[in-house]
């Protein structure tokens, strides 16, 4: 997929997260085509890709930068190397959505604290007050009907022989 | 267009912390004669946070609501700009690649679903200025905007990567739109850049500067309150002003409206059905003072 990368620079330069990455996209893809690839995976940059694709629609390559950067969260997360705060939150994100089929704000963000700093909620107490007051905040989510049809769903993608 | 009819699907953010997005949304609608009834059992787009994790899934995820609205017989359409392009995004993934294909139909059918691929994912913001069309809306307006400038936020994911509704860049589908219901876009080079989406949770310091960077600009361009066509943009555009405010020793402050409540406004709708009273930086005020010097 990066085989064509011409290094010019432009998804850093688009990038509105590149300066506080170690690794800008331009050097993550440079490094990939090097085989460093567990320099790359160790990155604290991958999980400040907010998928924005800014760089994307500017490669003069035609380089999806942004899918790019979803398969190596994805690897990271696989090979273990990664205990990243955007990986925690998409991975509690993904806990809430299977088990209700929708997302629920109030039990993702409690699933993320804890997973990764409890301290955290005490700092968003204020803003969820004024949430609350204009009642913009709920303390649970509600479940889909289906979601016993969606559990079957996600389990014939895991069976052997599905292809998946 | 009236006639023409569609699933709706409001997205999880607007259950709750953005309900005033999907009440403005519905009575916006209705005043205009779209038809479009509420998708019945939708469930998670299959949103950016899971692509990272589970791209299979995440698109399992999408198509159980792409063969829900399927069975309607109606296309989709959202005002999530992260919904529309997770449900997006999958629909060509489904089309293009026979192997993802395969997967997804097969576990749709172990739910007893099925998608064929026939449904088109759509904007609300787009169906609005795209089918509806400049002169129906004007039609509608009986409260003009009275030169109103507005900061037209189209976001990130709105216009990228497919940019099928406006030029991934640039667009200016909203402004054209607040100029119809009499409103005056302000001038707002950032309009497409990202506001930082999760990073407002993952990496607080990043995040708000990212949104800084977007409230300065349009107090800059001369704007009195922003229009946005995303959930999350709204919150962290809306939410963090106060923090924001206090680190870069500016005024941060403005109103931050959902682009559904400057159109129902226009349109004659009261705050209470658009839900005015439910921001956080109030905006009630400004509308409502747009009438007294006429």
């Amino acid at each position: 997929m990066v085989a064509p990368c011409i290094q010019c620079g432009t998804c850093t330069a688009s990038c509105p997260a590149s300066h506080a990455m170690d690794l800008s996209p331009r050097r993550i893809v440079a490094a990939l085509r090097a085989g460093q690839r567990d320099t790359v995976l160790s990155s604290r940059s991958l999980w400040l890709c907010a998928s924005c694709y800014a760089c994307v629609v500017r490669c003069p390559s035609g380089i999806p930068f942004t899918d790019v950067a979803y398969a190596l969260k994805r690897e990271a997360a696989r090979t273990g190397v990664d205990d990243r705060r955007g990986s925690a939150l998409a991975r509690a994100f993904v806990r809430v959505a299977d088990r209700l089929g929708r997302s629920a704000e109030t039990e993702l963000l409690l699933r993320y604290w804890l997973s990764t700093n409890p301290l955290r909620a005490i700092a968003a107490l204020p803003l969820a007050f004024r949430l609350w007051r204009r009642g913009r905040l709920s303390l649970f989510g509600r479940g889909i009907v289906g979601r016993q049809d969606l559990q079957r769903m996600m389990a014939a993608l895991e069976r052997p022989g599905s292809g998946a | 267009m009236s006639g023409r009819a569609f699933s709706y699907f409001p997205g999880c953010s607007l259950e709750c912390s953005n309900r005033a997005y999907d009440a403005s949304t519905r009575n916006v609608a209705a005043v205009l004669g779209i038809q479009m009834p509420e998708l019945e059992d939708w469930n998670c787009c299959g949103a950016t946070a899971y692509f990272g994790v589970d791209e299979a899934r995440a698109g399992v995820m999408a198509a159980r609501n792409l063969a829900l609205a399927e069975a309607r017989g109606h296309d989709l359409v959202t005002v999530c700009s992260g919904c529309y392009l997770a449900l997006g995004k999958t629909n060509h993934r489904l089309a293009e690649d026979a192997d993802l294909r395969r997967d997804v139909q097969q576990a749709l059918r172990a739910g007893g679903m099925d998608y064929r691929g026939t449904v088109t994912v759509r904007h609300f913001l787009d169906v609005v200025v795209r089918d509806v069309g400049e002169e129906a809306v004007r039609r509608h307006v009986v409260r003009p905007l009275q030169g109103l400038p507005v900061a037209c936020y189209h976001g990130c994911q709105l216009s990228r990567p497919h940019g099928e509704i406006d030029d991934p860049e640039f667009p200016d589908v909203m402004d054209r739109l607040v100029g119809w219901l009499g409103a005056a876009p302000a001038p707002f080079p950032l309009k497409t850049r990202c506001c930082g989406g999760m990073l407002m949770t993952t990496q607080p310091g990043l995040g708000r500067e990212m949104t800084g960077k977007l409230l300065l600009a349009a107090k800059a361009g001369g704007a009195h309150c922003v229009a946005t066509a995303c959930p999350l943009c709204q919150v962290n555009l809306e939410a963090y002003q106060r923090a924001i405010g206090r680190e870069r020793g500016e005024d941060c402050r403005i109103p931050v409206l959902y682009f559904t409540q400057l159109m129902g406004w226009a349109f004659g709708l009261g705050s209470g059905d658009l839900r005015l009273e439910e921001a956080l930086t109030p905006a009630r005020e400004l509308l409502a003072g747009l009438g007294a010097t006429p």
